[in-house]
């Protein structure tokens, strides 16, 4: 069993991540990442507690064949239900899990599919999370759109007929201020319906003045649950303090907006464990905040820029599948986000049984939209599906789905 | 009760079929002659014309904010020209983002009609009855036709009347379970004491579940889901069709009682009066 330098246990350990240089620096002396910094709100939850206390009693290995029986037998899916289901005992039961997954993703959704692409606005970041392409010692061109350079990105992306729009920073304050990030809101608002954000966590009166600015959807990867191993991966920056990042969901909602999004990077650490946070977080905060509509996305960790070989440990095909189709049968209300880090095989097949939202016509570098001649900034990481939102859209009808642009109203 | 001989006359003279052509369901002074509201957005858009038509349906309802005026995957340009269009205001929280969404609607072209859908719950999407009532009473007042989807609580149907409602519209079971007639007893209250017609609205999973509707006396079944999941769109909506007809024709029949027993009682209770 591997020791961190906090002698905490650390018993997966994602090698293909580290280095010598980031092994050096986890050596380093680092500030208390359980405590807020000054300009942090804190509100008043049980959530992360909660989360915290049932990830650690939660014990995979524990859960036999016949839990899972059980579990796919149930009409509504209890949180033990779910942790029978993300167990090592319901890997061989995976078709009928994709059944069931499939008819609840049916109920909800029909055949209906989202299709939205993300839009890097800069990539600037002051944090040092040591498998991100964006982190600051990473040496990559920086870049930062300017209100005009937004407009244009946006154009040509509203010409592909695309409705829904994800505006993505980096994690700098700096560079990227909250005023920013609400200009380009506004201008996302004359060209799109739906605005979604992935940003820096904020206070709930920024999310608030956010949603005025026209974004109504709030993402944030927790990245792991597990917060000693979060503490190893996350060296500095607003980053590193691990309830802040935790309550971002809460205060978005508080904030007013509408719908929040929850993901675990898997590969970082037990990917049961940081999927089954991931999901009784999500789960609690819609049990809090009825009217909150929820989002899963399941990210596995891919190459970048100066590290090619980062992947995503024991988290195959398969235990992805296991993962998604977990989060569907457990909420079978929530939109599941499928990512480009994944091939089009895979996406392809995960919304057909439990996914139901993909992007499309993806560039994660900054002012790539355009064309190589106008790319300003480096990617964050590296894709693997390259198909255009046209390509996108047919497959969808292909596999006999329907693709649909907009499903939403800014009220 | 009509006589096997009567019923036969009437099938000879035409009558019977007479008696059917003139049932009409009226909803804000307008006569549909099908009673099969069929859902739409949880089928692809290309088979919507076709489900109609199978369905015989003549009312295609739509969620505003899946209508993409313009835009790639537009369902407005889906739907025949000659069905009347059921904008719902799905994605409201509250009355007030319901009676926006309505406004929108008719702004864009989409007609008077309205069904009132308010949810402030993500994930079971039962309606909020009380702030269904509210905006009800706006868009009514506006001069929308308001048919407000409702968990059927009698209290809340009489608000209804009272707020101007055209119909009203209560849930058999939660949206898109296809469990049928859960809330039957309930519907049932309703159909007896409010003199609009009673449209049951969501859960219905199987023709037969919606024949049984429409022989309680509901005036239109909407289906989506039982529609959209089956094996074959198409061959379900017109058997749903079958189904609402069926029930329909039960319904104006008049249903014979169901004997518990088996039989009458040789020595009847009250045959002493008679003593």
């Amino acid at each position: 069993m591997a020791k961190n330098d906090n002698g905490n246990n650390n018993e997966k350990v994602n090698v293909s991540i580290l280095n010598d240089t980031i092994l050096e620096h986890q050596k380093q002396a680092r500030t208390d990442h359980m405590q807020y910094l000054d300009d942090m709100e804190i509100i008043n939850s049980d959530i992360q507690d909660r989360v915290i206390e049932r990830m650690k009693a939660y014990t995979p290995e524990n859960f036999t064949k016949s839990d899972v029986l059980k579990a796919l037998s149930h009409d509504i899916c209890t949180p033990s239900d779910f942790e029978a289901l993300l167990s090592p005992a319901a890997g061989f039961f995976l078709e009928d899990i994709a059944k069931k997954a499939r008819k609840a993703k049916e109920r909800y959704f029909g055949n209906s599919i989202n299709i939205f692409t993300p839009l890097y606005l800069a990539n600037y970041c002051e944090n040092y999370c040591i498998y991100c392409g964006f982190n600051c010692y990473n040496k990559i061109n920086r870049a930062k759109l300017n209100p005009d350079q937004i407009k244009k990105e946006m154009e040509h992306i509203a010409a592909s007929g695309l409705e829904e729009v994800l505006l993505l920073t980096g994690e700098s304050r700096k560079a990227s201020d909250v005023e920013y990030i609400g200009q380009a809101c506004r201008i996302a608002r004359q060209y799109f319906k739906v605005v979604g954000l992935e940003v820096y966590p904020l206070n709930s009166d920024e999310y608030n003045y956010l949603h005025r600015c026209g974004a109504d959807y709030v993402t944030v990867f927790q990245e792991t649950y597990n917060s000693d191993k979060y503490e190893t991966l996350h060296l500095k920056g607003h980053k590193r303090v691990f309830p802040y990042r935790f309550n971002t969901q809460e205060r978005a909602v508080i904030g007013g907006m509408r719908g929040v999004g929850f993901a675990a990077l898997l590969g970082l650490d037990d990917f049961r464990k940081d999927a089954l946070a991931t999901g009784y977080h999500a789960y609690l905060i819609q049990k809090k905040y009825p009217h909150a509509e929820i989002a899963l996305s399941c990210p596995r960790l891919r190459p970048i820029i100066n590290n090619d070989k980062i992947n995503p440990m024991d988290v195959h095909e398969a235990q992805l599948l296991q993962v998604v189709c977990a989060y569907r049968i457990f909420m079978p209300f929530a939109s599941i986000t499928i990512s480009t880090r994944e091939c089009a095989r895979v996406r392809d097949n995960m919304i057909k049984i439990a996914a139901t939202k993909i992007s499309a016509g993806v560039s994660v570098g900054i002012g790539e939209h355009l064309g190589d001649e106008t790319k300003k900034g480096d990617e964050q990481f590296e894709i693997s599906d390259t198909r255009s939102v046209d390509e996108v859209y047919n497959a969808i009808i292909e596999l006999r789905l329907w693709p649909v642009m907009s499903d939403y109203i800014y009220v | 009760m009509n006589t096997k001989e009567e019923a036969c006359a009437g099938v000879k003279d035409g009558s019977v079929q007479k008696k059917n052509a003139d049932d009409f369901l009226e909803l804000g002074g307008r006569r549909f002659n099908s009673r099969f509201i069929l859902g739409s957005g949880k089928y692809s858009l290309d088979l919507i014309e076709a489900a109609v038509r199978c369905g015989g349906a003549e009312i295609i309802t739509l969620a505003l904010r899946r209508a993409n005026a313009g835009g790639k995957a537009n369902i407005l340009e889906y739907i025949p020209k000659d069905i009347t269009l059921l904008p719902n205001t799905s994605g409201a929280r509250n009355a007030d983002e319901a009676v926006r969404i309505a406004r929108l609607s008719r702004e864009i072209g989409c007609g008077d009609f309205v069904k009132i859908e308010i949810m402030r719950d993500s994930k079971y999407l039962l309606p909020d009855n009380a702030e269904t009532v509210k905006a009800s009473a706006i868009l009514a007042d506006e001069g929308f036709i308001v048919l407000p989807y409702m968990y059927p609580d009698l209290n809340t149907a009489r608000d209804l009347v009272e707020a101007g409602a055209a119909a009203i519209m209560p849930l058999g079971a939660p949206i898109g379970s296809n469990k049928g007639l859960c809330t039957k007893e309930f519907i049932k209250i309703i159909i007896d004491e409010v003199d609009l017609p009673v449209i049951v609205d969501a859960g219905i999973g199987r023709p037969s579940q919606a024949c049984e509707a429409m022989e309680m006396g509901a005036a239109a079944v909407m289906a989506n889901t039982a529609i959209a999941t089956a094996g074959d769109i198409l061959m379900m909506a017109e058997a749903f069709k079958k189904g609402i007809e069926a029930g329909r024709s039960a319904y104006l029949a008049g249903i014979g009682r169901v004997r518990e027993h088996g039989g009458e009682a040789s020595s009847p209770l009250t045959g002493f009066l008679h003593e």
